[in-house]
């Protein structure tokens, strides 16, 4: 599903932080992407999500090489992959709800064919009180639950998430921990990026870890 | 493109926590809110621009119309004047010319001006209480040409200077002319303003739309982040865009439309005072025809259509650029 070819990346001039990546990630496969703050897990992460380019190197996803891809394909490409960046960018002037909805709604579904679905991933991810607070007024942890659920409401086939339990506590992070396997259960190939040790011992999982640039692989 | 096109379960299962589902929608939200657009502003270079239009539109309408209506009539008559010439009785030559042009085909009506008549005419230049024995004052006799017919003028002058050789005939066709080159000269000003008015609307709607994309760049991502393509982002910001420019026009076409419905009792006002003469010579009586308010409502809705046009060209060319 993903294949990664002697991919290099720099930013600018700069040193070049990720080397000579040769991987792949099989369809319903379930990773950690693991390694000291700085290894450029993010920036990895934002290679599988095409909003970075490679500086070399080969990037096919989904069976297209990424580099002869126009802007339309690129969000066609995108519709199919969840992402949970450490910022969250959700969308302030919107509800939490509504911000979990946004993928259906940008696809142009009528809103009463998802709403049961939303509410429902909302309640599981401890937010059902929280449905139409507006952003600016949830806490990290909430706003952090608020986009895993926006990044795995439309079941992608790829899941990509940072740190996705930085900002909540052991027991909501383990809850979150069996939503990202549920929805690799579901036939979803998840990549979460983590330097947290408890959660990766939590559950048996191939780790990509990145270290010095280069990219060591433990199945 | 994603899964949930096939078939498949609950992704979460909340047992006997189920909630029950409110019916009402709870997308209310639209995805570019409205007050992240510096509308009003906007609002006000679109109504002020489509309000210069339409005054130019109006104003060259009126004078074109009313330029028409004079050159149908003043191209309608021909004058002709008989000289006093010494040894000859001018009041017999002017009855003499009047009934030669009488016999011409094509010509319906004849009036020789009388001694004291085009003494009256002479009036506003030389003052009243003069004696026109003293002068040698030409007589003049205006013939009304049937409409449609195209006078035979050489026939004409041939059969007047043969009862008169100091008469001469005037068709008005230089003066004709001058006021055709007038009309033309006002129409080509006019679209000269037009165009200057479209281009600055263009403009000022590409900064207005290239502002609102940098406010709401975060949106922007957000979208591209859940795969929103340019044309559906683009679409968003479009019907705001459409909306002002709409309001824009609606105003300024209005605003416009008042000041030509009032202008006919303002130029009342001020008939009788030499400015206000000039100005109902030059545009009639001010009063639009129907089909003129259906133009500018018309040039209104153009306005509104290139304020999206130019917003939505800005949108896809500030989407290349955004990430
Ligand atoms: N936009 C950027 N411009 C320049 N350097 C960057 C940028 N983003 C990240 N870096 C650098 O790339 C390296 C890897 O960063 P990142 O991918 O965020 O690592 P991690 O997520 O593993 O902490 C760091 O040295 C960071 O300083
Ligand atoms: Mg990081």
């Amino acid at each position: 599903m993903v294949r990664f070819e002697n991919v290099g990346l720099r930013y600018g001039l700069g040193p070049e932080i990720l080397r000579d990546l040769n991987f792949q990630i099989p369809a319903h496969s379930f990773q950690f992407l693991t390694g000291p703050s700085g290894a450029g897990k993010t920036s990895l992460l934002k290679l599988l999500f095409l909003s970075l380019r490679p500086t070399r190197g080969l990037v096919n996803l989904f069976g297209h090489d990424v580099s002869l891809l126009g802007k339309d394909e690129i969000a066609d490409l995108r519709k199919r992959i969840g992402i949970v960046l450490q910022d969250f960018r959700l969308l302030d002037h919107m509800t939490t709800y509504e911000n979990v909805a946004l993928p259906f709604r940008v696809t142009g579904r009528e809103e009463s064919s998802y709403r049961k679905e939303v509410i429902d991933l909302l309640k599981w991810v401890g937010l059902g009180e929280r449905m139409d607070a507006l952003p600016p007024i949830l806490s990290g942890g909430e706003k952090q639950r608020a986009a895993i659920a926006r990044a795995v409401i439309s079941r992608p086939h790829l899941l990509l998430a940072d740190e996705p339990t930085g900002n909540v506590d052991p027991t909501l992070g383990r809850r979150l921990l069996r939503l990202f396997i549920e929805l690799n259960k579901s036939g979803t190939a998840v990549i979460i990026a983590t330097h947290d040790i408890t959660l990766m011992d939590q559950y048996e999982a191939r780790r990509l870890v990145l270290h010095q640039g280069r990219l060591h692989i433990y199945e | 493109m994603s899964r949930t096109d096939q078939p498949h379960g609950p992704l979460v299962d909340l047992g006997r926590e189920r909630p029950q589902v409110p019916a009402r929608a709870r997308n209310l939200s639209p995805i570019v809110p409205r007050a992240s657009i510096a509308g009003r502003a906007l609002v006000a270079v679109v109504a002020i621009m489509t309000f210069l239009a339409s005054i130019t539109t109006g104003t060259v309408l009126l004078v074109s119309a009313s330029a028409a209506e004079w050159q149908s009539e003043v191209a309608s008559e021909i004058t002709i004047q008989v000289r006093p010439a010494p040894g000859r009785d001018i009041d017999r030559d002017a009855a003499a010319v009047a009934e030669a042009i009488r016999a011409q085909t094509g010509i319906v009506e004849v009036r020789p001006f009388t001694r004291e008549e085009s003494a009256k005419l002479l009036e506003p230049w030389l003052g009243s209480g003069l004696s026109l024995d003293d002068l040698p004052v030409p007589r003049v006799i205006v013939a009304r040409v049937q409409p449609g017919t195209t006078l035979d003028l050489a026939a004409l002058r041939r059969r007047v200077t043969q009862v008169a050789a100091s008469a001469s005939v005037d068709d008005h066709r230089a003066w004709i002319e001058r006021m055709r080159s007038m009309t033309g000269a006002t129409v080509i000003a006019g679209l000269g303003i037009l165009a200057l008015v479209i281009i600055a609307t263009i403009i000022s709607v590409s900064f207005a739309t290239r502002g609102a994309m940098a406010a709401n760049r975060p949106i922007v991502e957000v979208l591209h982040f859940v795969g929103a393509g340019d044309r559906y982002i683009a679409n968003r910001f479009l019907r705001h865009f459409l909306r002002l420019g709409l309001q824009g026009g609606v105003i300024g076409c209005g605003v416009a439309m008042l000041v030509f419905g009032f202008s006919e009792s303002i130029a009342g006002w001020f008939s009788g005072t030499p400015v206000g003469d000039q100005f109902a010579a030059l545009l009639g009586t001010f009063s639009l025809r129907p089909s003129g308010y259906l133009a500018l409502a018309a040039q209104a809705v153009l306005i509104a259509a290139i304020t999206a046009w130019a917003s939505r060209r800005t949108l896809f060319a500030t989407l290349d650029d955004i990430d």
